[in-house]
């Protein structure tokens, strides 16, 4: 028995479980924790249990009605308790039903909107996804006594607010869904963001967020957007292996070597794609997931159908106004149509003011210069986008391209305007 | 004519104070209560958990957009209260969302400190 991949597979399940019968999250995650040490002592010993959830599970009520006694003060808290410890484990319900219904009571708790974002990444992170608090501080670069408290502080919040271990009611579940995928995106985007850190722990950060996405479509089949959700983190994932060269550095979309796309989770992503957009997925990740798909499709750069793509902006737009995405959008149709137009876009971007600060506005300005041999306006503006950056790989990347264009100009081959 | 008390103060410095100097307070609190209680004005009170468990409500468009943390918009000010009875907090957001002003100020809601813990 693989004690590693038992603790993966049940330590959800068995938490969401605990949860439902302790209704104390904090207790919960202790008692579970205790659980999985009994067995880690025990199982070599005695051989593993033919129910493995259920003996975990035991073992966690049984480990919660202790610290429970221990720490009763009051009378009324002392009747609860002693219906905790008499329960028999044949009553508790371990159905596979109540099994998904308890994880899905799990994720939609870590994810109310009452917590704060950053607390509910967090939180789901540690409870669904099972992650130690260090290995979560270090996925975003934070001290671990910081994270400790962040997580500390989400659950006190959610004891003494009267936060509820429950489903959403139907007429709030779609809102509450969203703030699922929300959460499970920004997961997903912290672990691709090509900012400094060990690339292991932010793949560890994708792969989670890929698996909770399976996770849901398995928990809510017959949600087209939550399927294009799973398929856009495909996607992106595929290309993985060839967005940074061997010292971090950033490989554009243009340069990446093709051939090092996962093709599987090309194979993966593109037909889940289909078969959410058939059933009407129309949303924000299903319209980003159709762009991936088209770059995933193009077998050299140039096949790829960038006047698609804008059109695909524009819807997103459409759902979801954002400097960024109109950013994004330019530099679509800057493909689709020539550099002059997508500058025309950019610079009513910047007139905008909205994105000021932002160094991927300048730095997409000056790639469009560069690309109209406007040499020492490019150079311009790459130093722009140099002031702005905030991490090495994108800096380098930056001053490498600011060097090129600068022997360009030197050497006289400017286009005047 | 009727009042609401609004009672500010600063969460960190009661954080900082002995476990005999709040008892002190509570008790006098107690005693206040009681000889309003006695004079005829009480209508209800009760103390408020911490900042940190609060919850804040707007509808905007016909959407709802929950937030962590209490009410804090400069521009908006108090005018009025409601003290009801809830399940748990999702009851309570689904009444506040209902509260006629969510849709154009914010309502905080945050829980009373409850009479059986410490």
């Amino acid at each position: 028995m693989n004690l590693e991949s038992l603790y993966r597979e049940e330590w959800r399940r068995v938490l969401a479980t605990t949860v439902r019968l302790t209704g104390d999250f904090d207790l919960s995650e202790e008692a579970v924790q205790d659980a999985f040490v009994a067995a880690l002592e025990q199982w070599p010993r005695d051989g593993a249990p033919a129910n493995p959830y259920a003996w975990l599970v035991s073992a966690a009520r049984n480990r919660s009605v202790d610290q429970l006694r221990r720490r009763a003060r009051f009378e009324e808290q002392g009747v609860e308790i002693e219906r905790l410890a008499r329960v028999e484990m044949s009553d508790i319900d371990l159905s596979e039903a109540s099994m998904v219904d308890d994880q899905l009571r799990l994720i939609f708790t870590c994810c109310h909107p009452a917590l704060a974002v950053d607390s509910q990444v967090a939180l789901t992170l540690r409870t669904v996804c099972g992650l130690t608090t260090e290995e979560i501080a270090r996925g975003f670069l934070m001290p671990l006594a910081t994270m400790a408290q962040r997580l500390v502080r989400v659950k006190r919040k959610i004891r003494d607010a009267g936060l509820p271990f429950a489903m959403p009611p139907k007429e709030k579940l779609a809102e509450r869904l969203d703030g699922v995928m929300l959460v499970v995106y920004l997961v997903f985007t912290e672990g691709y963001a090509a900012t400094s850190g060990k690339a292991w722990i932010r793949q560890q950060f994708c792969d989670e967020a890929i698996r909770l996405g399976r996770l849901l479509c398995e928990l809510i089949p017959g949600n087209p957007e939550l399927r294009a959700l799973l398929a856009l983190m495909l996607l992106h994932d595929s290309r993985r292996m060839a967005r940074s060269g061997p010292d971090e550095e950033i490989i554009t979309l243009e340069e990446q070597n093709r051939q090092l796309w996962d093709r599987r989770e090309i194979a993966e992503g593109v037909p889940l794609l289909e078969a959410a957009l058939r059933e009407g997925a129309r949303g924000e990740y299903a319209l980003q997931a159709a762009i991936a798909a088209l770059h995933a499709r193009a077998q050299r750069p140039e096949d790829t159908d960038w006047t698609q793509i804008a059109r695909l902006y524009d819807a997103l737009l459409q759902q979801r106004p954002s400097p960024v995405v109109e950013l994004n959008r330019a530099a679509a149709v800057a493909m689709a149509e020539g550099p002059a137009k997508g500058l025309a876009l950019i610079e009513a971007l910047e007139a905008k003011g909205e994105l000021a600060g932002y160094h991927l506005l300048p730095a997409a300005r000056a790639d469009l210069l560069r690309r109209e041999c406007r040499w020492s306006e490019a150079a311009d503006a790459y130093r722009q986008a140099l002031a702005l950056v905030a991490n090495d790989p994108e800096r380098r990347y930056l001053t490498q391209r600011l060097a090129e264009v600068e022997v360009q100009s030197a050497s006289g081959n400017s286009v005047i305007h | 004519m009727e009042y609401l008390l609004l009672i500010y103060g600063n969460d960190a410095d009661i954080a900082k104070m002995t476990e005999a100097e709040r008892g002190a307070i509570y008790q006098e609190y107690g005693r206040f209560t009681q000889s309003i209680q006695q004079s005829g004005n009480h209508r209800a009170g009760h103390e408020l958990q911490p900042v940190a468990t609060a919850t804040t409500v707007r509808v905007r468009d016909n959407k709802r957009l929950v937030t962590d943390g209490p009410f804090a918009e400069t521009r908006e000010q108090l005018g009025g209260f409601y003290l009801i009875q809830a399940k748990d907090l999702d009851e309570a957001l689904a009444i506040a969302e209902r509260i006629p002003s969510a849709r154009t100020g914010s309502i905080e809601v945050r829980p009373l400190v409850s009479r059986s813990s410490s």
